[in-house]
């Protein structure tokens, strides 16, 4: 059981800094979480440190592919704005 | 060396002579070891920001909490956001482009790391630049830029790498308005929202800034203004800071524009007009000195304040470097001569400004200008396109407009106004183009209050629309000290009685 991190991230580091197992790691074009090392944080933290920390919504997924922090979660921005303005494609 | 940017301002030009006006006052306050530890510090001194050059370095990707006036995802290289950077360097590559800079610049005196995340969000490449640089060019000023979330657990160390600048945003002190502000932090490995999260930020925020004082570290807090959510609360805001020993609170405005995508610019918060955010600095600075010339500059910009020379050094030149090709011993050297040069310059200047009670300007041409103004003669804005202390911009060419106030007492730098460049150059500047002229509206907008604008030239269009709202274009000072040109304007104003009425009643909007 892992994490992953979709191509929304925009490097910003903030990840890999802390997490408990330094299972993120700079790739080309965007981080990745190394699923061997990852342990969904479980039995270090309460939260996923990489998803708590992370600033983007829905660059990291569950193994289903369901977004840690859906659209909307993290800014308040309602998402029928973000579609309005073509930063969100709609139904996902 | 010859430093095509730089040379002409510490020549002496026009900004330079007569040093912003309002520069020794502003630091009168400051008990003297603070004003001496200020009072040529490029970013905080008016008179020391024409001479002296900083940098920033964007190494600094993270950050810990979220802002609404902020979207990590889409920066852009054209807008001067803070915290925005195209490029982002490791410490290593900022470490060699410093060197080099500090080498080829021998005004540099400050380098600041301040994002494009937070630096304590990032301590450990932070950190390294700091240690590196105090250890092979240990005469720069370092200075850090952050949030304060992170600030009581890193003040030591800050103390130990002998940083003594630090500046703070500090947008509010109360929880309720704070949760309006932000809607989350990362905080002890949990992702906290709302008043919560805005409780905790404010609280490491204010034990930051009381740490920091009391270890002696200089420290400046940037508020941004934002209508409707913490304009009056700014005032409070001031007030506390000031009390627990910030030398210096810099309210600056709040960019929001959808294109940003931010959530203020998407859920359509307005920007503050100029004149609200003129009253709010005005009131500020009934508590606390405040130098308003803080640009909102770019965290990679390379240079004098408000000149960006980041071109000369990019990515591939400084890649192209080894630590072994920079001596950066004689460099240090070199910037003493410069540094102890200019400091001498600055004391003269302050020195000649105390004799005379009249403006130098004014005294220079009184014995030919009977008709000097009197101190009954109300005071003027002006907006100036100018470089370097000169009038030295096309109208349609400025990114932004100095303002000063003209007065009897002399020649007051009151603040910066920026404008939508509406001249985009010769293949946008089509007549009668809708977009432009939307542009034009708004830059006339940011001119509100003034009543003269002074540049090097100015198209026939914009002449006509500055004249219909009351404000006067006036090309005849181009290359002229900014200063004189201001009082020249003020004084044929007066000659021609225009003081004695009243300011045209568009002025209070
Ligand atoms: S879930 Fe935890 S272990 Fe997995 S990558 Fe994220 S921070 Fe690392
Ligand atoms: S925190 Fe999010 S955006 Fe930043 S690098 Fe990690 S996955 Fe990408």
């Amino acid at each position: 059981m892992a994490l992953q991190i979709t191509d929304a991230c925009l490097n910003c580091w903030a990840c890999a800094d802390v997490c408990p197992n330094d299972a993120i790691a700079l790739a080309d074009p965007h981080f990745l979480i190394d699923e061997r090392k990852c342990t969904e944080c479980l039995g270090d933290h309460a939260e996923p440190q990489c998803a708590a920390i992370c600033p983007i919504e829905a660059a990291i997924v569950d193994e289903l592919g369901v977004y840690l922090n859906p659209p909307g979660s993290l800014t308040g921005i309602p998402v029928a704005r973000l579609v309005e303005f073509g930063l969100w494609k709609g139904a996902a | 060396m010859e430093l095509p940017v730089i040379a002409n301002t510490a020549a002496g030009g026009g900004c330079s002579t007569s040093g912003c006006g309002t520069a020794p006052d502003a630091l009168g306050h400051l008990p003297d070891d603070i004003r001496a530890r200020v009072q040529d510090h490029p970013c905080y001194s008016e008179e020391a920001h024409h001479y002296f050059a900083r940098m920033h370095v964007a190494v600094a990707p993270a950050c810990n909490i979220q802002c609404n006036y902020c979207n990590r995802k889409y920066d852009c290289a054209n807008e001067s956001r803070p915290g925005v950077v195209s490029e982002l360097l490791s410490p290593d590559q900022a470490i060699r482009k410093v060197l080099a800079v500090a080498a080829a610049i021998p005004q540099m005196s400050v380098l600041g790391v301040a994002g494009p995340g937070d630096p304590l969000a990032n301590p450990a490449r932070t950190f390294e630049i700091f240690r590196q640089l105090s250890e092979r060019a240990p005469d720069i000023k370092l200075c850090l830029s952050t949030n304060g979330l992170k600030l009581p657990m890193y003040v030591d160390e800050i103390a130990r790498h002998n940083i003594d600048h630090v500046t703070i945003t500090i947008n509010c002190v109360d929880p309720e308005v704070g949760a309006m502000i932000y809607p989350w932090i990362f905080w002890q490995n949990r992702r906290v929202r709302g008043v919560e999260a805005a409780r905790i930020l404010i609280e490491q925020q204010q034990k930051g800034l009381e740490m920091l004082t009391a270890r002696g570290i200089l420290v400046k807090v940037n508020s941004v203004l934002i209508p409707g959510v913490n304009d009056q609360h700014l005032k409070e805001v001031s007030k506390v800071v000031k009390a627990k020993g910030a030398f210096l609170h810099n309210v600056m405005p709040l960019i929001a524009e959808a294109e940003h995508g931010t959530y203020y610019g998407l859920m359509g918060q307005a920007s503050p007009t100029a004149a609200q955010l003129q009253e709010l600095q005005d009131a500020c600075a009934g508590d606390m000195a405040m130098m308003r010339h803080c640009r909102q500059c770019r965290a990679d910009a390379v240079g004098i304040l408000g000149e960006d020379r980041g071109a000369e050094f990019t990515m591939d030149r400084i890649d192209a470097l080894t630590l072994a090709e920079i001596d950066y011993e004689s460099a240090m050297v070199r910037r003493k001569e410069v540094h102890d040069a200019i400091i001498d310059q600055l004391d003269q200047q302050r020195e000649a400004r105390r004799i005379p009670p009249m403006p130098p300007v004014l005294g220079a041409v009184a014995d030919e200008m009977p008709a000097a103004p009197r101190p009954t003669l109300r005071p003027v804005l002006m907006a100036v396109a100018g470089k370097n202390g000169v009038v030295a911009e096309h109208f349609g060419h400025a990114r932004e407009f100095l303002v000063y106030e003209a007065s009897p007492t002399g020649v007051r730098f009151i603040g910066h106004r920026k404008t939508d460049l509406y001249c985009a150059g010769i293949e946008t500047c089509g007549e009668g183009d809708a977009a432009q002229e939307s542009v034009l509206d708004k830059t006339i907008a940011a001119l509100s209050g003034c009543e003269v604008v002074l540049c090097s030239r100015i198209g026939f269009e914009p002449w006509g629309k500055l004249e219909a709202s009351g404000i006067v274009p006036n090309g005849e000072h181009a290359m002229e000290p900014i200063e004189d040109a201001v009082m020249a304007v003020y004084q044929e104003m007066a000659a021609s009685g225009k003081l004695a009425d009243p300011a045209p009643s568009r002025k209070a909007a």
